[in-house]
């Protein structure tokens, strides 16, 4: 008898408690930026493309879901010709953005990948590209790599010396 | 091999006191890091990265900093690689080259497998502290096969010093001066050696990668590997080829001490490119149209049934694929697929290697002879590895000078400064200049005949009872007396011949040689090039040439004729293929690129190149070797052998139905003919070892390189053939050493891998070098010397004798078709000696009309003042000449005039 009375207090009690359920999907959980979720493939902080397809990301992989293709632009900058993220494989660990040494691959706070069908998980460069820099808006890899580009010639990068005139004489 | 004890980190170690202090380390499995020390090239000191410190004796705390590369191993030596000093001054020697590292390897071709990288994480090196700025070049562009990217560069020599001085080239050098040395050529330009390809593998870091690699990009750790065989020549060298994707990437050297070595051939390189060529042969083809595979096997059965059968083999198939049409044809219904003349002529060459006492030397012996004669052979672009072999033959006599003087033979510099120019003895007679005439003692060059009397004259000057050559110059007396007393003041004589000349007697003659000196007791060796890759397997097999397919088909009723991986067109002349192929009713090939063969055939069924097949190659030593399947394709193609089988099967012949797989085939060969007894032994049998990983342990993008067709991944392929596994995993166990996919040792992912392999650091492999040699030299002395001396050539007025002048790009049928090497070939032209050329009335670059048999063509003209007269040179194997068999006699005019009846003028 006592104790249906205690319930019942325990329960009118809880009707003016603080609320701790979140209306998910009305209502958005706060993730940090540094939460792993779904991938992107980002830019540099001039619009291009900061994948170098360096397959650093792909060989990071604990289950190679990464694959990519290795091109190059006529002057010489290269750039993944394809890019495939495997996400129903993906554990989300972050080795690959991790293991980029562009800033390219990033994990950002989005984790609503829910899919019917599998083969939709299987994401390309198309549905992994966003348009901006991601987390690290200054990096450009171009600026510090010694190879030349398009827009970048030898010894245009960061700390570099003009190029050697092999035909000088001076000492 | 005397034994020295020395102490390294105080444990007693024994090693060769013959070796440096790096080598013998390396040899014992430490990890020593360097840098401008190459197992082929030497010491010379110059990366101070391989320091090490040597203590005085057990007493000695102190000790000093030594470079273990320039330290004798000698007996006692105290040193320690793990002292604190040293280890520091390593890791400072790093710091510094590191300090102009351009900070690109994401985008580096050789990031994955950079022996700087290497070295890097080995010493421990990690952050750049230098903060001033970096220097930079401007790269050089040196041809479709190479890369150049000089920023990466860590002046360590060894690119300048193989090219210029292990390979002979000129156009590659060190300028300017300080740390701004600059590797290249003096101006843009492709690079002229045909070993250039090397530079990729010998660099250290990426300064040359391969340029044919950079069209579809693979790290190492993404190629599924397989060991393979060289298709491009005769010598058999051992390459690993890489796939990824579906698609051949690329090829690097695969070391076999006893064959290539270290080093690769461009062709044998870079034309890998072939298997992706746009001719190729991907799915089966019924009357011109493409067919499905059951198709295709329901139209060979029903052709099969309707009446007898001839197969036609090839040089370049592999002796299973041959065995397989021999069986399906019948022994007495199958043919060589040669020439009858080349058929001959190789046949001639077996049966000296096997009657006589000579025996067919390995690469490696070829590298350690003392004195050779060339007869005949253009090696450089015959068979290339032979010549960067002789290269280095030439090093043997005057070491001696420096042994003489107690210098070790790995103390580079120290030799070279010794040896000055002086050379070993190294004769060339061949038909024209070759490109190893720089380093010969004496050249001549004549026509085949006059060669082959040279020849004979040097055997009978060896040997008085050899048959005398009569009526010879007193010139050639002189000159073949001097190169008889070389052969024979040497420890290892050899004498190196082919069949490049066409001409029995140039064969012959080599023969003589070599039995003289063997006669006097003179170890002598003699060796062979061979014109493909299984040409040598292909004479073993006794099988007729193609005339006597020709002459089958008119004297009985052969309903079908099967060619199996074979160009008819540049076997025989038009005329006299077109008049086979119309006395059959039915013509199927199997063959892996479109041709003018596959263009006349009823059914083409797509064959498998080196890359999706497994077979045997004999190369020309007689050593057999296996190449294993590197990737399974997702079209049609298969091995030539495996679609013989089953249409055979399908058929209802009884004959094939023993074997299943590569190991009952090879088994079954080893049974019918008895020359292939030891076939079955060339590598493990599948049974034997358990699975071998194609894939390295960090091959990425498993479960994503196919999601896009399906997320559901599909078992890996099986191989039913071989250990090898298209998978990453692997049994436990060592991996015998025909089988090795592919070097990798744990903290070495450059191709210098293969230190981890070797019994001592240049030696052999592990558990022997791969290959099994099926000819040995008779032990009894029926041998009779050859009496068919040719008489003296005598050049015919209005006539000139064609004869072929071989290219490294162009003359081989299948390099020809990849993309990169595409881009060297020579145009076709006629070669004229300048002081016959005025008498037709040609200049240099200007046209002439030529009339070979009844066929008359126009050409651009090349002076070389090297042919002989009443000579002239065609380019070998270069369309539309291809099916003409040289040499031949051939009628010159100038543009405009017309062939008059008794020839030109």
């Amino acid at each position: 008898m006592l104790s249906l009375v205690r319930s019942l207090w325990e329960v009118f009690r809880h009707t003016f408690a603080r609320r701790v359920t979140v209306q998910y999907p009305e209502q958005k959980a706060y993730l940090s930026p540094r939460y792993r979720g779904r991938i992107v493939l980002t830019r540099d902080p001039d619009g291009g493309e900061r994948c170098v397809a360096c397959n650093l990301c792909a060989v990071a992989c604990p289950v190679a879901c990464i694959s990519l293709q290795a091109t190059e632009d006529e002057h010489g900058r290269r750039y993944p010709e394809f890019f495939r993220i495997n996400f129903s494989r993906c554990i989300f660990c972050g080795y690959c953005e991790e293991a980029c040494p562009t800033y390219a691959i990033q994990l950002t706070p989005d984790c609503e990948m829910g899919e019917y069908k599998r083969q939709n998980l299987v994401y390309e460069k198309t549905d992994l590209m966003i348009d901006g820099p991601g987390k690290y808006p200054d990096y450009n890899f171009w600026r510090v790599a010694g190879v030349a580009i398009g827009g970048k010639d030898k010894g245009q990068a960061e700390n570099e010396l003009p190029p050697v005139d092999t035909h000088s004489l001076m000492p | 091999m005397t034994v020295a004890t020395i102490f390294i980190d105080n444990a007693p170690r024994e090693v060769n006191p013959k070796q440096n202090l790096l080598h013998v380390c390396l040899s014992l499995g430490y990890d020593l890091p360097y840098f401008c020390w190459h197992p082929a090239l030497g010491s010379v000191g110059a990366c101070r990265q391989c320091a090490v410190k040597q203590f005085r004796n057990e007493q000695d705390a102190t000790g000093k900093i030594v470079m273990a590369c320039m330290t004798p191993a000698a007996e006692g030596t105290r040193i320690s690689i793990a002292d604190p000093e040293v280890v520091a001054f390593r890791a400072g020697v790093i710091q510094g080259l590191m300090q102009n590292h351009p900070h690109d390897c994401p985008v580096c071709d050789e990031g994955g497998e950079c022996h700087l990288q290497d070295m890097t994480v080995m010493t421990g090196h990690r952050q750049r502290v230098y903060s001033f700025g970096k220097r930079t070049f401007r790269n050089q562009y040196l041809g479709p096969l190479v890369n150049h990217e000089m920023n990466r560069c860590i002046q360590c020599q060894r690119c300048v010093r193989f090219y210029r001085e292990y390979a002979g080239g000129h156009d590659l050098n060190a300028f300017h001066l300080r740390d701004s040395i600059f590797y290249g050529r003096h101006e843009d330009g492709v690079l002229e050696s045909e070993f250039s390809g090397n530079l990729v593998e010998i660099c250290p870091t990426g300064v040359f990668t391969d340029a044919t690699l950079k069209h579809h990009y693979s790290r190492k750790w993404d190629l599924q590997m397989a060991p393979s065989i060289c298709v491009h020549c005769g010598l058999g060298c051992n390459i690993t080829a890489g796939e990824r994707y579906g698609t051949l990437r690329r090829v690097v050297n695969r070391y076999n001490h006893e064959v290539n070595g270290y080093f690769l051939c461009d062709r044998g390189r870079f034309g890998y490119e072939f298997v992706e060529s746009s001719l190729r042969i991907r799915h089966p083809l019924v009357d011109g149209k493409p067919a499905t595979r059951s198709e295709a096997l329901e139209r060979f059965g029903a052709v099969l049934r309707k009446g007898a059968v001839i197969g036609v083999g090839s040089p370049r198939a592999s002796l299973e694929s041959n065995f397989a049409l021999r069986a399906l044809a019948g022994p007495d219904h199958f043919f060589a697929g040669v020439p009858d003349e080349e058929s001959r002529l190789i046949s001639a060459m077996v049966r000296i290697l096997r009657d006589g006492p000579a025996r067919s030397p390995s690469l490696d012996e070829v590298e350690h002879s003392d004195a050779v004669f060339v007869l005949g052979e253009d090696l450089t672009n015959v068979a290339p590895i032979m010549a960067l072999r002789l290269r280095q033959s030439v090093r043997q006599a005057p070491m001696r000078l420096a042994a003489g003087l107690h210098i070790p033979e790995w103390l580079d510099h120290a030799v070279r400064e010794t040896v000055q120019d002086a050379k070993g003895p190294l004769f060339i007679a061949s038909p024209y200049a070759t490109k190893l005439d720089d380093i010969a003692t004496a050249t001549y060059h004549a026509s085949p005949d006059d060669l082959a009397r040279l020849g004979f004259a040097i055997a009978h000057a060896i040997d008085a009872t050899a048959p005398e050559v009569i009526a010879l110059s007193p010139e050639l007396e002189t000159m073949a007396a001097k190169i008889a007393a070389a052969l024979r003041g040497a420890q290892h004589p050899l004498v190196v011949a082919g069949a490049s000349c066409r001409n029995r007697g140039v064969i012959e003659a080599a023969g003589q040689i070599a039995w003289a000196l063997c006669k006097v007791g003179s170890p002598a060796s003699l060796s062979f090039t061979m014109p493909e890759c299984n040409s040598f397997g292909l004479a073993l097999m006794e099988a007729p040439p193609l005339s006597e397919a020709l002459r089958t088909v008119r004297s009985e009723p052969v309903s079908t004729l099967i060619v199996l991986e074979n160009d008819l067109f540049r076997r025989a002349p038009a005329n006299e293929v077109t008049s086979l192929l119309r006395g059959v009713q039915h013509l199927i090939v199997l063959d892996h690129l479109g041709n003018p063969t596959t263009d006349a055939a009823e059914l083409v069924l797509p064959a498998g190149t080196f890359a999706e097949s497994d077979g045997t190659l004999v190369n020309n030593e007689g050593r057999a070797q296996r190449f294993f399947q590197v990737l399974n394709p997702s079209t049609d193609v298969q091995e030539s052998w495996r679609w013989l089988h089953e249409v055979s099967v399908a058929a209802g012949s009884k004959s094939m139905e023993r074997w299943e797989d590569l190991d009952d085939l090879t088994a079954t060969i080893a049974k019918e003919i008895a020359a292939f007894g030891a076939l079955p032994k060339v590598a493990p049998p599948r049974s034997a070892v358990g699975k071998i990983a194609r894939e390295p342990s960090r091959y990425s993008g498993r479960t994503a390189m196919l999601a896009n067709i399906s997320v559901h991944e599909p078992r890996p392929p099986q191989d039913p053939d071989s250990s090898l596994a298209f998978s990453m995993e692997s049994g436990p166990g060592p991996v015998p050493s025909s089988l090795i996919p592919f070097f990798w040792a744990p903290g070495w992912n450059s191709v210098q891998a293969v230190n981890k392999f070797q019994s001592e650091i240049g030696g052999a492999l592990r558990g022997g070098d791969p290959g099994v040699r099926l000819i040995e030299p008779s032990r009894e002395s029926v041998w009779q010397y050859f009496s068919a001396i040719p008489p003296a050539f005598k050049s015919r007025s209005g006539e000139w004798l064609l004869i072929p002048v071989f290219h490294i790009f162009g003359s081989e049928e299948l390099s020809r078709h990849a993309q990169g090497i595409s881009q060297l070939l020579p145009r076709p032209y006629l070669a004229l000696n300048p002081a016959e050329a005025s008498l037709v009335g040609a200049k240099a670059g200007g046209r002439i009309k030529i009339l070979i048999e009844d066929s008359q063509f126009e050409l651009e003209i090349m002076l070389r003042a090297d042919l002989p007269r009443g000579v002239a040179g065609l380019p070998a194997g270069l369309p539309p000449f291809d099916g003409i068999q040289l040499p031949l006699f051939c009628k010159l005019a100038s543009v405009g005039t017309e062939f008059s009846a008794r020839g030109v003028l």
